[in-house]
This record gives C-alpha cells, structure tokens and sequence, in this order.
C-alpha cells in the first residue's frame, strides 16, 4: 500500500460517496487509477464495505443497541475463535471485538425491542457452550458514530466572515 | 427618548476637523483599496464565499479543553512578559523537531497576540524613519502599513507566476540597496500558495548573509506544506543571527479567533521585541496558552488530518480550475490557489466583482495584495468538498456566460 492508497481510505473513510472523478481529481490522478485502486483494496478486503451512518432515533424505526460483553473458556488448539465465530455469525451481532481485561467478548448487538435482545441474550448466547458469563448494558442515546455527532450541535452555525485576508 | 434626542443634537453640533488631528502615520496608511467590494459581499445575503483566510475546521477539543479547564482552575492571571515557561519550552520543542531550528525558550522565545502582533512588534523593533524594507508582492496586507507606522519605507520585490512566486537570487539583489535593512517573508505565503523549498531558501541565503539585512519569516503556514518537507528560514545556522521567526496557532491548529502567535528570534532581537510587547500587550492571553500547550503536545495527528484535508482539496480545486480554463498553478503550501483571470480581459477587481453579482461568488482580487496580483484571484479551500463543488460550479456557469 503506497502513500496515494492511504490517501485514498483517508477520503473515502470520511466520506464513501465522493464520486470517483472527484477522488480522482482530488487524489490528483485519473479515474481508471482510483477504480484500479479501490478494486484491489476491495479485493484485498481492505475495504470491506460501505455503509451509512444512520441515526436511528431519527426514524419511527424502533432500534435498541446493546453492548454484551461476554466471558468464554477459550479451547484448546482453537483459542477464542472458534467459540467467537459461533457468536458473530448471529445477525443480531453488529459488531464483535476480542478484549483484553475482565471479559472477553465485546458484542453490538441490535434488536427491535429490549426483549428482543434479552431473548438472544439468554436462549442464542448464554447457552452456547463455552460461554460462561454475559453483561448487557443497553443504549440510551447515540452522541457520536463512526466519527460522526449525531446529537444536534446548537453551535454548528459559521460565524466565519464572507471575505477575510 | 428626550435624552437620546439631545445627544443626537450635541453630534450634530461637533464639527471637530479631525484630518488635523488624527496622525500623519495612521493616515498615511491607505484603507484598502478594494474595500468598496469587500463591503458589497459582506451585505450581500447567500454569498457562497471562496473569500476567507481562515480554516473550516474548529479547533481540535483537546486543545479547547486545556484552555477551559485552566479557566476553571483559575489560571486567569498575566504570565510571564514573554509567555508561559512551558508553552516557550513546546514551542521551542516544536521547532527543534519539526523544523531543525532550535531556539532558547529562556532568551529567544516570546508569545505574542496572534502572528500579527509578532510582525508588529518586530518591524517596530528595526525599522527607523528612512531604512527601507523589502517585501514581497503579493503579499499579505500587513506587512506595508507596519513598515509605514515606523516610518519606513516599503520597497517590494514584484513576484512572478512563472517562478511559483518564489523569491529568486537575482530579484532579491536587485532589491538590496545600502539603506536596505530588513526583508520581510511569507512562505507558504498568503495569497499565492507559494512555497520556498530548502533548495530555494539555499538560493538566496548566502546573499541575506552578505548583505547583513535582517529577514522576517513569516512562517504562520509552515505545517501546511504539501510537497516534501516545510523548511524554516530559522534552520539555516549560517544566518541564524539575522532571522526572526515569527508564526502561531491559527492556521495549522485551527485557532485563529484565539490570537496567539510567537517569534522566536536571537537572543539580543527578542530582548528589544520583548521590550516592545512587555509595555503594549504585558502577556499574551492566558487561556489560549494554555490550549496551545496542549495542541503542542497532542494535536499532531490533528494537524495531519486536516492538511490531508487540504491537500486533497488543493487537487480537485487546481484542477477544477485548469479545466475551466483559468490557468492555476499549483501551489505547494497554505490553503489558497491563485488563478489567472486574464483570458476573460477583465481586471482582477471587475472579475471578483461580477463573479459575485452574477453569482454570488465572492473571491478576493489578487490587486488587494498587491500591483502585481493584477490578473490573478485569490480563492481559498478551506472549505468543505460539498461547499468548493457548489462554488465552482457557478464560477464554471459565470465563464461559460463570459464565452459567449
């Protein structure tokens, strides 16, 4: 990966709908070069998606998030990832970490409703094998995702001047 | 009611003829000629402006967090003349490290109120009534009507397009005369772009060494470089004693409301600067020193971040305009481009001025930094990609009405 490919996920990792002529010009190179690029960070699953940043709470889409974390006895010649990969593959997971500390598991899971997520929680999670403790702490109020606040900024407003020198 | 009636009455009856009174020096200084159209933007509603010289971006929290919590603290008192120890010992850290020029926080460190004051109080320092000083044009307002408050006289070193508006050798010897004191730099310079490369600098040093003038670097966009290395006029030991370095916050920190600045000078130059600013100012505000602290040692990756930023859109703009078919060079450093506007046959004032009736689009006239800007624009990026896409576009919609 060279200097232009890392100014390339820098751009796109802010902003992925930036149309490819204007990353070109941008990145100060042509259109089929961006493409070429981004083909092989795809490929190279460097690039694994794009998505939105969606603030839920905004919508009359009922979204409830949970952070699970989870304590699992690791297995031998496996360690955690076998036993993780039996947790992520659930759809409710959104996001899944391995930590160090206390637990191990770290889940973002989201649901409809809180029963939603306690059901997943006590019939899917905990009664996998291996798995031998869980911590729910539910989500009040989203303030920033993906680097984005999501609460609204009273203060947001420019008071920059039109011509300053 | 009565009572504002009456001091209305007393204004009307006051016929002070105040060009007696106010100084010959302050009205030697010409308002800007251009302030007509500055005024015209400025009250015009829904201007998309390509006009100012000052990030998008607001300053990094850690930075305004430091501050805040020193205010609560209760750290609201004077500092030392010349500014906090710490924040001269960063400073000086910071430009140890980041630009090979190292200065003694103790001696030859001094925290001013935004570069402004720094490029005041140095020119105060050296220029007498009658000693010429050399500046660059284009270049930014400033620096002509500090060195007319001191009763100096500026003589200015006409910047070409095709060198980059870079300072060459042979202008510069032109420029020196026997009464020449002081020549004062900006690179990355407002309002060209223009960068002085470590080769460049090399160029013109030995000539700054012969000639014993003193240079003024003014280095407020030096982290704003976006080709190589930024190179600091204060790293060359051969003219050490000669250089006063003066930057600040605003630009790279994105703190230009916060008005702090710092000079980093000789030891014997700094004194007479320190003087200067120990009797007008006592010490640089409190608060944004300390932020400044904090954006020292913290903000690096902040800095970074919003240079890419920068540089990303320096691309796209250039082009932009290349494509449209005003020819731009493309410039090395700052957050400006500097188009050329002579293929539409207008003036740099008649283009600023119908682009902005026409579209709403205000730019700055490269005539307001100078004669030598006549044909030029200057159009700042620091903007967000969405706003610099909307703003070009009209400008494209304005030439296309201009060809027909």
């Amino acid at each position: 990966m060279d200097e232009l490919d890392k100014l390339l996920l820098t751009v796109v990792n802010k902003n992925a709908r930036v149309e490819l002529e204007d990353l070109a010009m941008m990145l100060d190179t042509n259109v089929d070069e961006v493409k070429k690029r981004l083909s092989k960070l795809e490929k190279d699953k460097v690039i694994c998606g794009y998505q939105t940043v969606t603030n839920w709470d905004r919508t009359d889409l009922s979204q409830v998030t949970a952070l699970i974390e989870v304590s699992v006895i690791p297995e031998r010649k496996y360690g955690y990832n076998r036993i993780a990969s039996k947790i992520y593959r659930f759809e409710e997971v959104e996001t899944m970490y391995l930590l160090s500390g206390k637990s191990d598991l770290l889940c973002i899971v989201r649901g409809k409703t809180m029963q939603q997520i306690a059901e997943f929680v006590a019939t899917r999670l905990s009664s996998i094998e291996g798995v031998t403790d869980t911590t729910t702490t539910f989500v009040l109020k989203s303030y920033k995702n993906a680097g984005v606040i999501l609460v609204d900024d009273e203060d947001s407003r420019s008071d920059r001047l039109v011509v300053s020198m | 009611m009565t009572k504002i009636v009456a001091v209305t009455d007393w204004w009307c009856q006051c016929n002070m003829d105040y060009s007696k009174i106010i100084s010959e020096r302050a009205s030697t200084i010409k308002p800007s000629g251009i302030r007509r159209f500055f005024d015209l933007a400025n009250q015009m509603e829904g201007v998309v402006s390509l006009g100012v010289g000052e990030p998008d971006f607001t300053t990094p929290w850690k930075i305004s967090d430091a501050a805040i919590y020193s205010i609560e603290k209760g750290q609201t008192f004077y500092t030392a003349n010349r500014g906090l120890i710490d924040l001269r010992r960063e400073i000086c850290n910071y430009y140890a490290r980041r630009f090979n020029a190292s200065y003694d926080p103790e001696t030859e460190a001094l925290v001013t109120v935004g570069g402004s004051e720094g490029i005041d109080i140095a020119i105060r320092a050296l220029i007498d009534p009658g000693d010429e000083m050399i500046i660059m044009d284009p270049g930014y307002v400033a620096y002509e009507p500090g060195v007319i408050l001191s009763g100096g006289i500026p003589v200015k070193v006409h910047l070409k397009e095709e060198n980059e508006f870079k300072l060459t050798p042979e202008m510069l010897k032109a420029a020196i005369t026997p009464k020449t004191k002081v020549m004062l730099l900006n690179y990355p310079a407002n309002p060209t772009g223009g960068v002085m490369t470590k080769e460049d600098y090399e160029k013109i040093v030995p000539i700054i060494k012969e000639s014993g003038i003193i240079v003024i670097t003014d280095e407020i966009y030096a982290e704003l470089t976006y080709e190589g290395e930024p190179c600091s006029l204060g790293s060359f030991p051969e003219i050490r004693d000669q250089v006063i370095v003066v930057s600040g916050f605003s630009k790279a920190f994105a703190m230009t409301g916060w008005r702090l600045g710092y000079v980093l000078a000789p030891k014997e130059l700094s004194a007479a600067m320190t003087k200067i600013h120990q009797y007008i100012i006592m010490s640089a505000p409190t608060a944004p020193q300390y932020g400044a602290i904090e954006g020292l040692r913290a903000c690096a990756d902040e800095v970074e971040q919003m240079r890419l930023s920068y540089l990303t859109r320096r691309n796209y703009v250039v082009k932009k305009f290349n494509d449209m078919g005003l020819h731009t060079f493309k410039p090395q450093g700052a957050f400006y481009v500097f188009p050329c506007i002579r293929s539409t046959g207008m003036t740099s004032e008649e283009f600023c001025e119908a682009l902005l009736n026409d579209q709403k689009v205000a730019c700055v006239p490269g005539t307001a930094f100078g004669e030598s800007g006549e044909g030029f624009i200057r159009v700042s990026y620091a903007y967000s990609m969405e706003e610099l896409k909307i703003a070009l576009e009209k400008i494209e919609e304005f030439l296309k009405k201009l060809n027909k």
